[in-house]
């Protein structure tokens, strides 16, 4: 078995990445590429109840949870904040809700993005953020409770 | 010889430019497109060095004091009383009572002369483009009083639907709270034709001139509306100011709004009395910085002249709809034959957040979202729209801007 890469790690991924970009231009281009590569979400779970509040578009979110890891899949229908996700998703999706939970996710503030979009979209990173650690929290309590 | 006045001079956009000081500014890198003036407009030196001077000559508090700074201020203040009557035509000063803006001026009729005038069965007409700023207070009211707010269907042109309005029009409607011009569409509505047939039934008419006041000239006693609100950010005026516009004898009837000092004219244990008007709507010290620079702001306006800014603003529009419309897969919301220089659309496949953080990234503002206007973007089955809003100091070369910007974000994007 081949060790998992650590959430850290994948963050320093991220960071290198995007370090080679010259200019905002560039780095749109690639969120937005990202954005695209994501899988769309199946139909079925793009509902209400799935949604992230406090957002100017879409977002839906959803966490399955096996062999002790958290597995998490998104989508929105704006492009830019579906690229977010997807960083996002590339860094949580595969952990512990432990790992999950105790993430400080630096990278966002690395690679500029909590000072380059707006308050209201910056809190729809943050927003979501919260959704995912809140999934691993509820998959943490269920394991609690479950040994019990 | 005999010296032209600035609004016989021909319109120049370069000059007026000078005296935005924040128009020099870069975003991003890039020099500033500012292209959201129906959310707020930039202000003048006039009004920026306006405030300054009143804090560092004549800060004092008003109508009470007998010291000379307290005579200054408080004439500065009630000169702008007489400023925004002649602005908006009114015939009597204190019919002008100041506001913290438009939305504080909704709620002041919604709590005072709806409260008492309103009653169970009653109806309050609202369009349904108007912003939630003249939908809410109106619900809030309705909720109490077992009224309800009954809305003027919008057409697929982002007209109002006058057909409608005349059913929905009965004797039943005690109050038409519409929309000058919308933030969202630009749409310029027939408010004087409405007045009309309100009257006729007996109904009062409150009209929200937050987006006209700026754009068009404004003669409350032709319109003949009962109330007319605005705010002063809006018109190149300081945030914190605005003005309701009351006939007389309307005001007059109704009850006090907030109380406190300055509304009052005796008080006692047993009974208190109220302050004839405007005061007795003007409870407390009021934002007087502001209100004085209100006048500056609405001075600037008056010396240019709103007939030339209203026709160098058409131009724009026209222009912008014409360079907007050969965008492939961009659809205008919003083709009344009247508007203000606002447009908003929507790109197929493409989400209006994205087109605006790609703008911004460009230095170009826009406004993207629904605008406060909720059940307009439900009318279109949209969820929200990219706007650009012009303004007197709104250049060609910036709507070229505009497009190019949206050409290269669309190609990104798709």
């Amino acid at each position: 078995m081949t060790a998992r890469p650590r959430i850290e790690e994948l963050e320093e991924e991220i960071v290198e990445n995007f370090s080679l970009f010259d200019s905002w231009d560039e780095k749109y281009e690639y969120i937005i590429d990202l954005g695209k590569k994501l899988p769309a979400l199946e139909e079925e779970h793009k509902k209400d109840e799935n949604k992230v509040r406090g957002c100017q578009s879409t977002v839906w979110l959803v966490a399955a949870y096996k062999d002790g890891l958290v597995e998490f899949k998104a989508d929105s229908d704006a492009v830019i904040v579906k690229g977010l996700i997807s960083m996002l998703i590339q860094v949580l999706s595969g952990h512990t809700p432990d790992e999950i939970i105790q993430a400080k996710l630096g990278f966002i503030d690395r690679i500029g993005m909590t000072t380059h979009l707006a308050q209201t979209r910056s809190n729809g990173l943050a927003a979501m953020v919260k959704q995912m650690k809140n999934f691993a929290l509820a998959f943490k309590l269920q394991n609690e409770a479950a040994k019990h | 010889m005999e010296t032209l006045t600035r609004s016989e001079l021909l319109f120049d956009v370069d000059s007026i430019r000078e005296e935005f000081p924040i128009l020099k500014r870069k975003v991003k890198g890039k020099p500033l497109v500012y292209l959201d003036n129906a959310a707020t407009t930039q202000k003048p030196l006039a009004v920026i060095e306006g405030l300054t001077r009143y804090y560092s000559e004549y800060n004092a508090n008003i109508h009470r004091g007998i010291h000379s700074l307290a005579e200054e201020a408080t004439a500065a203040f009630e000169a702008s009383r007489d400023a925004v009557k002649e602005f908006i035509g009114a015939a009597h000063r204190e019919e002008i009572i100041f506001t913290r803006g438009a939305t504080e001026a909704i709620n002041l009729v919604a709590y005072t002369w709806a409260r008492k005038f309103v009653g169970a069965g009653d109806e309050i007409l609202v369009s349904g483009m108007e912003h939630h700023s003249n939908i809410v207070p109106w619900q809030i009211i309705a909720e109490e009083k077992g009224a309800k707010v009954v809305p003027i269907p919008v057409l697929e042109d982002g007209t109002l639907d006058m057909e409608a309005f005349q059913r929905v029009l009965t004797e039943k409607t005690k109050l038409v709270a519409i929309v000058h011009a919308s933030n969202s569409l630009g749409t310029i509505n027939p408010v004087k034709f409405i007045a009309t047939q309100a009257h006729a039934i007996g109904a009062k008419v409150l009209v929200d001139g937050s987006q006209s006041a700026v754009h068009l000239p404004i003669d409350v006693q032709d319109i003949d509306c009962d109330f007319f609100v605005f705010s002063g950010h809006k018109v190149y005026g300081p945030t914190g100011s605005g003005a309701l516009y009351g006939k007389k004898a309307l005001l007059e009837a109704m009850p006090v709004f907030h109380g406190g000092g300055e509304m009052i004219k005796e008080v006692s244990f047993e009974k208190t009395t109220y302050n004839e008007l405007p005061y007795k709507f003007e409870a407390g010290t009021p934002n007087i910085a502001d209100t004085v620079a209100l006048k500056f702001a609405l001075d600037f306006v008056k010396e240019i002249g709103k007939k030339k800014i209203h026709q160098y603003e058409q131009g724009l529009l026209a222009y912008a709809t014409d360079a907007l419309e050969q965008i492939k897969g961009l659809r205008i919301i919003g083709k009344a034959p009247e508007k203000t220089s606002v447009i908003s659309f929507v790109v197929e496949g493409v989400h209006p957040q994205d087109l605006g953080i790609l703008l911004d990234n460009k230095g170009i503002a826009v406004r993207t979202g629904h605008h406060c206007t909720q059940p307009l973007m439900d009318r279109f089955g949209i969820p929200g729209t990219t706007r650009a809003s012009f303004a007197l100091y709104t250049t060609y070369a910036e709507i070229d801007a505009l497009v190019a910007g949206l050409e290269r974000s669309i190609k990104t994007l798709l």
